[in-house]
């Protein structure tokens, strides 16, 4: 047995060290703390005359910078100190005023030939950076509801036209229930509906006296209302985030009905959560004419209550766009642009309204926590969900309203900014509530990494060292193995982009305790190869062949483990999970492959009187 | 280097068994009667973790909350004299940050809010569904793989051994009244994941040896592959244990409790993969024939 890899083996393996070394190397370079400034509409030029103005208010406020780069969208400049990030984002938007949106963010200080190969450090989770992180639930019911309301009030309208006479009709949980005299009337308003309503399925409900006609949404088109509502809030919400001006913000989908949203390095998290939190709606209701209609008081308490009418003639779902901007005349308005249903239905409204008050209702869903006994006689608290809401803007109604249209006759441009603001904020299909939200501040973010970092080089520093008392020399060779892997693997996960959270770190931890094994269980069997009297060569090849199965189904099942760790698991689960996986391929990789290399090159095809295991 | 020495492991199994019962009888009876201290990720509510630059006096702090509205705080030192943890029931409203500032700075002590965590009463009952479902698709799915690679009764030593040790894990969290959280969940898995590993490079030598020799008892056979695997087993446990000894020490208060599950796991994984797994393939009469695979297509002519 010659113990001699072929060439192209050995090639393969330097090929993997090489990708090892090349990609864990931008971990080495850690990003600078920077401002980044970009302009509130994408029409703003952020150019040179902007970073200047930028860099003497720096200057001014005596707080140090490396050079600055605008790039016609952003400008970025990288700070001195750190610790100075917050002063120098208030300084700067106190200079720059609200047309800007700044932002912390940390500038990369990877080596250009680096990042030109692709490589780029570890992203931190938010554990590790510090930051928000939010949950939220979307009341899909309440979007229902919503659909079914306004699909009843139609129902009714299109039966009256058509002189269909009915002796009720109304929403019981998410079906609409009307009662006929005859069956003959029944008959006639189930096929308008069939006719006119698509979404809606007709069913009558046997043996009942009244007659009972029963409609129910369709399966489709339940699901479609759904996943509407979740792709505006979606678009909402990353407007809303994008106002916060966060350098990464995450927000996306989770599951059937919920929503992430991840703000890293934010640390004004009262801010972040007054914006995502303000989980809002709004409807268009004109002004009640006579007794029937609601009562809503004005925002801010101003005397302007109203009365409106019971139904919208539109909802927040129909708002795609709210600007504040300025008229002919320089007098602060709002520009609100809906879509094409939207349109048509406010045409249709306010065609015969003109001259009629046109109010906005701004619907908040918020939390209260509510005392209560149980039946031990315990108090337990338990959050109940409330809606609270107000009249923000009611205006006469001037001419018909199409897909575009403006509010005048603000008080000021804050007004007008504000009104834009909550418009766009209420433009949500349906509410939403926080059912998660963690806050990490910036010093346990810092004091989790040196943590991390210190408990990865003392169980690192242990290993290795029981390796070289045990195994001796085939210990060192396991060390090598060892810390390759931890090369690969930090490689890996920087190149595959994955982010390293604290339970990540001990993912990888734990992959240094267990990745010797592989070492471990060959090294036993060389052992027992000599003992039981083979030669060196022998003993080597043998020892490694018949470990390799042991290896490889050990392996694999715990792979299963991790693969399912992932499958169910969320964020910080999901992290350790991956470093695991990761973990287990390139230490099967770096303990059998690389340790035979580098045994085959130091003893291979040699006569060797002892083994120094 | 000197012959082999064969444990007689198997000769103990019946005391083993008598060990295996008692730690699991303990740990049922404990989670049937108090359960799981649940953490913050499974019960649901508000933790605040706060740092002060100067110990603080518990009791007082929360007198204090409680003074300013704040219902049933449970106020604990966390990791240090100067590290509060504050954990309250209920979803934190938008005033709640800076309210809690006031009060906690009564002293005029100046401190940092480190972390505000809240987590709504769904999620936790959804992740407890969740953590017990992927137990139990990761129980199966090994079963499976263990069942097609070596054979049936191996599966079920192997299932048995690992089922054994995350109930004995769990257990010894409901004895001490350790909290268990969504890393510790974690790290019951990667317990099942050590475990098996352990387990699996055993079942590997016995089926080997099965193979190999020839005249022999099975608790031979089995004795001899423990203790051929013995060294092994004890240095991988043994460099394991090193790195969790680092975690637990330095890796902060956040993995305290994952590097606790953890010891205890990879102490009775190791345990298990030597005592329960191959007690239990004994008690199913594993044999030589059912590692020998019959040839396809073979007759045997059994007539007179």
């Amino acid at each position: 047995m010659p113990n001699k890899f072929p060439l192209w083996k050995n090639l393969m393996i330097l090929a993997l060290v090489a990708f090892a070394f090349i990609y864990a190397a931008p971990n080495l370079y850690p990003p600078d703390p920077a401002l980044q400034l970009s302009g509130q509409s994408s029409a703003m030029e952020i150019d040179q005359a902007v970073l200047k103005k930028v860099e003497q208010a720096l200057g001014k406020a005596d707080i140090g910078y490396f050079a600055g780069e605008a790039d016609g969208d952003t400008v970025l400049i990288r700070l001195v100190d750190g610790g100075l990030q917050m002063r120098a984002k208030e300084v700067v938007q106190a200079e720059m005023g609200g047309d800007y949106i700044v932002a912390l963010n940390l500038a990369p200080t990877t080596p250009s030939w680096l990042s030109n190969l692709g490589g780029s450090p570890m992203k931190l989770g938010l554990d590790l950076s510090g930051g928000v992180h939010f949950l939220l639930e979307v009341d899909l019911d309440a979007a229902l509801n919503t659909r079914l309301e306004g699909d009843l009030q139609e129902v009714k309208s299109s039966l009256r036209e058509e002189k269909i006479r009915y002796r009720s009709f109304e929403l019981k949980g998410q079906q609409i229930v009307g009662r006929f005299r005859n069956e003959q009337q029944a008959e006639e308003a189930a096929s308008l509906v069939r006719a006119n309503f698509r979404d809606l399925q007709p069913q009558f409900r046997q043996g009942q006296n009244p007659l009972t006609l029963v409609l129910e949404l369709s399966e489709i088109a339940t699901s479609q209302i759904e996943d509407n509502a979740i792709k505006q809030n979606l678009t909402s919400l990353r407007n809303r985030v994008n106002e916060l001006g966060v350098s990464e913000p995450l927000v996306s989908r989770q599951g059937k009905n919920r929503i992430v949203v991840e703000l890293p390095g934010v640390q004004d998290t009262a801010e972040a959560k007054r914006i995502i939190g303000k989980t809002a709606n709004l409807e268009f209701r004109l002004e009640a004419e006579g007794r029937i209609g609601e009562v809503f008081e004005f925002r801010e308490g101003r005397a302007l209550d109203a009365r409106l009418e019971t139904s919208p003639v539109i909802t927040g779902e129909n708002v795609t766009d709210a600007r504040a901007s300025f008229d002919e005349n320089g007098r602060p308005q709002v520009n609100i642009t809906l879509d094409t249903k939207g349109g048509w239905q406010m045409g249709h409204s306010t065609r015969d309204n003109v001259g009629r008050r046109l109010g906005v209702l701004f619907i908040e869903y918020k939390t209260k926590l509510e005392k209560s006994l149980d039946e031990n006689g315990e108090l337990v608290i338990t959050p109940v969900p409330f809606v609270e809401k107000h009249i923000i803007s009611l205006a006469t109604v001037q001419s018909q309203l199409g897909k575009s249209f403006r509010i005048t006759g603000l008080d000021s441009q804050r007004e007008s900014s504000e009104l834009a603001l909550l418009l766009r904020a209420g433009a949500l299909a349906a509410p939403m509530y926080i059912v998660e939200e963690r806050t990490i501040g910036p010093s346990l973010g810092a004091d989790n990494i040196k943590l991390g970092v210190q408990s990865v080089s003392l169980g690192l520093a242990l290993v290795l060292l029981f390796m070289i008392l045990v195994y001796r020399g085939f210990g060192v060779l396991a060390n090598v193995a060892l810390t390759m892997n931890l090369l690969l693997l930090v490689g890996f996960m920087s190149l595959l982009g994955a982010t390293l959270t604290l339970p990540g770190i001990a993912g990888i931890v734990l992959t240094v305790g267990m990745a010797v094994d592989a070492n471990v269980l060959i090294f036993s069997r060389i052992r027992e190869e000599l003992a039981s009297g083979a030669s060196i060569q022998g003993a080597i090849s043998a020892g490694y062949d018949r470990a390799f199965v042991s290896i490889l189904d050990a392996n694999i099942t715990t792979l299963i483990v991790a693969v399912i760790l992932f499958l169910i698991g969320s964020g910080p689960v999901q992290g350790f999970a991956v470093t695991l996986s990761i973990g287990i391929l390139t230490s099967m990789f770096t303990s059998i492959v690389l340790t035979r290399g580098l045994v085959n090159i130091i003893v291979g095809g040699r006569k060797i009187e002892k083994l120094w295991i | 280097m000197s012959e082999l020495k064969i444990y007689n492991f198997m000769g103990l199994r019946r005391i083993a068994v008598i060990f295996s019962a008692i730690l699991l009888l303990a740990s049922a009876v404990s989670l049937f009667s108090q359960g799981l201290v649940l953490g913050l990720d499974f019960s649901g509510g508000t933790q605040i973790e706060v740092g002060y630059e100067q110990p603080v006096d518990v009791a007082k702090l929360r007198s204090q909350l409680k003074q300013a509205g704040f219902h049933d705080p449970v106020v604990v030192h966390f990791g240090s004299e100067t590290d509060i943890l504050i954990r309250m029931q209920g979803q934190p409203d938008q005033g709640l940050a800076e309210r809690l500032y006031a009060v906690l700075q009564l002293d005029g002590q100046s401190l940092d809010l480190r972390r505000v965590d809240f987590v709504g009463p769904q999620i936790g009952e959804e992740l407890r569904d969740k953590g017990g479902l992927g137990m139990l698709i990761a129980l199966l799915v090994v079963m499976l793989y263990v069942a097609i690679r070596f054979q049936f009764k191996f599966s079920v030593g192997a299932v048995l051994a690992l089922v054994h040790d995350v109930i004995i894990t769990l257990g010894v969290f409901s004895i001490t009244r350790l909290e268990f959280d969504l890393t510790v969940l974690a790290s019951i898995l990667a317990v099942v994941g050590y475990s098996l590993n352990d387990t699996i490079v055993v079942s590997d030598r016995i089926r080997e040896n099965f193979r190999k020799i020839r005249n022999a008892t099975p608790v031979e056979v089995v004795n001899e592959s423990l203790s051929q695997t013995l060294w092994r087993t004890i240095n991988t446990s043994t460099t394991t244990i090193l790195v969790l000894l680092a975690l637990f020490l330095f890796g902060g208060e956040l993995i305290h409790n994952f590097a606790i599950a953890l010891m205890i796991g990879v102490g009775i994984g190791t345990y298990s993969s030597i005592y329960v797994a191959a007690t239990v393939m004994l008690a199913m009469n594993v044999d030589r024939e059912d590692l020998i695979e019959t040839e396809q297509g073979e007759l045997v002519d059994d007539l007179p």
